[in-house]
């Protein structure tokens, strides 16, 4: 690690074959390293195999063609026992998928709301913020995890004694059960509010750009509502007015209809939001105090008021600083979302732990884990370093 | 990050007269009830407090069961909290299944070992001395944990659990992980391409995978590597898995410090004719680790809470404890109980190292890396 030195030195006369040439010691110390490290793969890997003989333990993918056998609580999509191994994978990487993405959005929304709100001039408002940030920041995720499943299935009243905060909304300790939507429309539906989004966005960029070249500024929250309300109301009316309200009602000794959010998905979802949420809030209001007091002041005199400045003149500055620090909390939320495991939602790790103990595949099992993981994080920053390039300050 | 601001909730917009010439109700005025969207800020917190404080002040302590001998008078007690379950088990969640008789030397341990990190603390302390003191309160927990010398009877490290196991996997887990992330974060910012390969390719790898995945791997996979014949212990085999997983998150610390150190000190280095070892003992690396000790203490805050997650390989730390508590079908069912009490004592440690993490901030508040501070 010596060649730091060859920027000062005149140009080598010529190759030596002497201890004193930086080139040759930087040459011969990766040697020496690399050859260590190789041996020693060497002989784990040599190790591993003479052991997985020894144990009748074939290595290879194979077994995730074999029956599984096991039934998994939650499937997204269709799956019984008597399918493969590799179909109960798929079902626990989408179990992960699903309770990472839905964490995601609320906890970037739940984050910010404190993160502003721990910056709020109202002294109560602060005080309250700061006193959940700091509370759920210093114990143990994990221990947050079993503290809220214990909640919920242990201090939550049965079905039949279930709190009912809001019409149509049990909670219970068989979980949480919402109203369902239901019917043929639903997926135009859905399809309708996805293009109403793009077509804000197209909006919003069309307008920015008008502005820029015209200096006329156009309200786009009116078009926004009458894209988002009419779009699906459009989708609904064409696709023949297919759709109805399931309402869950209790039925014997628990409900029927609705959808149930189960109290393992449950407990994991808010343990996963209001820890994340936590940290998100600390890079929001580090962010916001990072733009320097005379941007506000500047805003001020402008005549913004407070709120405005924030949106117009701070945020989009502070994002700069924001971005970085919310990237890797996000990958850390995904990959706590492992932690599921600890409180039985079938989650991959769930799925692949269950599966290793059936088949002795440890090893793959783990690459399965390991892979699946790194491809998850490797899209996220490669997302977010792509955002991260659009609204990084360009300097000359 | 301004440190004379950062704490107080942030008044960045609207400088304000000093708080001691405002009357109380002038204050109230001011900070509760300054616009209508303060107005409604305050009775939306009101609200939430109203609709939170009173019941768990109920459960907590009014409707509460503080001592029981039996589990039947927590429930003959509705809608309270059953502390009578925590004065029943806590020598079990607080010292696992560790001899009962002898249950004085993992609290002694534990003590040295708080006493060491407080007394470590005060900045006047770090020396040569404190690292001599650490080898020395480490080898004391080792005799009073492990016993058979001086009279001490052995008890093997299956029985060792609760608040003691999750100091010593901490504890050791920073002691080696932080002088391989120093490495680590050496070899990545090295000039030799093969090195800075092997080095970002182990950070990259740990730092996407979840801890328990490294965990599981040490249970699992590590039998498998070894020679037949060879084992290592469960308890050991965790701990290595600590330390690697908090080598790579302290190596992308320690690199962002030595990133933020001007090329003029190591071309001064250099021009005096310091060796490579010499460049970064004597003058690069002082500096840079003193810029990270903050991110480096809120690592080792994540590293304590991390070691939780032993549980998932059945390593009987404070979490599992409690849960060995729950077991008991005589007291099942304080699950809430459990996991507050466990809480509240990780609250304490996580809570205090955050904040010396910050009065030290503002005490290092000096020097290049924080040349805008206070303007």
């Amino acid at each position: 690690m010596t060649e730091e030195n060859t920027g000062a030195m005149p140009p080598r006369p010529r190759a030596r074959l002497s201890w004193n040439d930086p080139a040759l010691r930087a040459l011969v110390y990766q040697v020496v390293v690399v050859a260590l490290v190789a041996l020693t793969a060497w002989y784990l890997v040599s190790n591993t195999l003479h052991n997985l003989a020894a144990r009748n333990i074939s290595t290879g993918f194979a077994f995730l063609d074999r029956e599984a056998g096991f039934a998994i609580g939650e499937t997204p999509i269709d799956y019984t026992p008597a399918d493969t191994y590799r179909r109960a994978i798929v079902v626990g990487l989408l179990n992960t998928l699903r309770v990472s993405l839905i964490a995601l959005v609320l906890a970037t929304v739940l984050g910010t709301l404190v993160g502003v709100a721990r910056l709020s001039g109202n002294w109560l408002v602060s005080r309250l913020a700061a006193a959940y940030v700091e509370c759920v920041r210093n114990v143990p995720l994990l221990l947050q995890l079993l503290l809220w499943y214990a909640l919920i299935s242990e201090s939550m009243p049965g079905p039949r004694a279930a709190h009912h905060p809001l019409p149509g909304v049990y909670l219970s300790n068989r979980g949480l059960l919402m109203p369902a939507l239901l019917g043929d429309s639903l997926a135009w539906m859905v399809a309708a509010l996805a293009m109403a989004g793009v077509g804000t966005f197209l909006l919003a960029r069309w307008s920015r750009r008008r502005q820029a070249l015209t200096g006329h500024p156009m309200a786009l929250a009116p078009w926004a509502v009458a894209l988002f309300a009419g779009l699906p109301g459009l989708a609904w009316a064409l696709s023949g007015a297919q759709l109805s309200m399931e309402i869950p009602h209790p039925s014997g000794f628990g409900f029927a209809g609705g959808w149930n959010l189960s109290p393992e998905l449950f407990a994991l979802l808010v343990g996963l939001v209001s820890y994340t949420a936590a940290f998100i809030a600390e890079i929001v209001r580090s962010g916001v105090q990072s733009v320097n007091r005379g941007q506000w002041e500047a805003a001020e005199s402008l005549g913004l008021r407070r709120g405005r400045s924030l949106r117009l003149v701070v945020l989009p500055q502070a994002l700069r600083v924001m971005v970085p620090p919310a990237t890797s909390q996000y990958l850390n939320l995904v990959k706590h979302s492992s932690l599921a495991v600890a409180i039985g939602y079938p989650d991959l790790v769930s799925v692949v732990n269950t599966t290793l103990n059936q088949t002795g595949q440890a090893i793959e099992g783990i690459l399965i884990i390991m892979a699946a993981f790194m491809t998850v994080s490797l899209c996220i920053s490669l997302a977010m370093n792509a955002y991260n390039r659009r609204i990084a300050l360009v300097e000359r | 990050m301004n440190p004379t601001t950062s704490l107080t909730g942030g008044t960045t917009a609207t400088p304000r007269a000093p708080e001691r010439a405002l009357h109380a109700w002038q204050w109230t005025r001011e900070r509760l009830f300054q616009s209508p969207a303060g107005i409604l800020g305050t009775l939306l917190c009101l609200w939430l407090l109203l609709m939170t404080v009173p019941p768990l002040v109920d459960w907590l302590i009014v409707k509460a069961t503080f001592s029981s001998p039996t589990a039947q008078g927590c429930r003959n007690a509705p809608g309270g909290a059953c502390w009578a379950f925590i004065a029943e088990k806590h020598r079990l969640i607080l010292f696992g299944t560790y001899p009962y008789d002898e249950q004085w030397r993992p609290l002694l341990a534990t003590l040295a070992l708080i006493g060491t990190l407080v007394y470590s603390a005060a900045r006047r302390t770090w020396d040569l001395k404190l690292t001599l003191l650490w080898t020395g309160v480490l080898a004391l927990v080792a005799l009073l944990m492990w016993g058979g010398l001086f009279g001490l009877s052995y008890v093997e490290n299956v029985r060792w659990g609760g608040l003691p196991l999750t100091l010593i996997l901490s504890t050791f887990g920073i002691a080696f992980a932080f002088p391989l992330g120093v490495v680590l974060a050496l070899g990545r910012r090295s000039k030799m391409p093969a090195i800075k390969a092997l080095c970002v390719g182990y950070i990259e790898l740990i730092r996407g995978v979840p801890l328990i995945s490294i965990l599981f791997m040490s249970s699992v996979m590590l039998p498998l590597f070894l020679p037949e014949g060879m084992s290592i212990d469960k308890l050991l085999r965790a701990q290595l898995a600590i330390v690697l997983f908090a080598a790579a998150y302290i190596a992308e610390v320690v690199r962002g410090g030595l990133q933020s150190i001007p090329k003029g000190q190591y071309e001064g280095a250099e021009s005096i004719g310091l060796s490579y070892a010499q460049q970064m003992r004597r003058v690069v690396l002082p500096q840079a680790l003193k810029v990270v000790i903050p991110p480096l203490v809120s690592t080792f805050i994540a590293l304590f809470k991390d070691t939780s997650l032993v549980v998932i390989i059945g390593i009987f730390d404070l979490t599992q404890a409690a849960k060995a508590a729950l077991a008991d079908p005589a007291w099942g069912g304080f699950g809430v109980e459990a996991y507050l009490f466990i809480g509240a004592i990780y609250f304490v440690f996580c809570f205090s190292l955050s904040k010396y993490s910050r009065s030290l901030e503002r005490s290092l508040a000096t020097g290049h890396a924080n040349d805008n501070a206070g303007k």
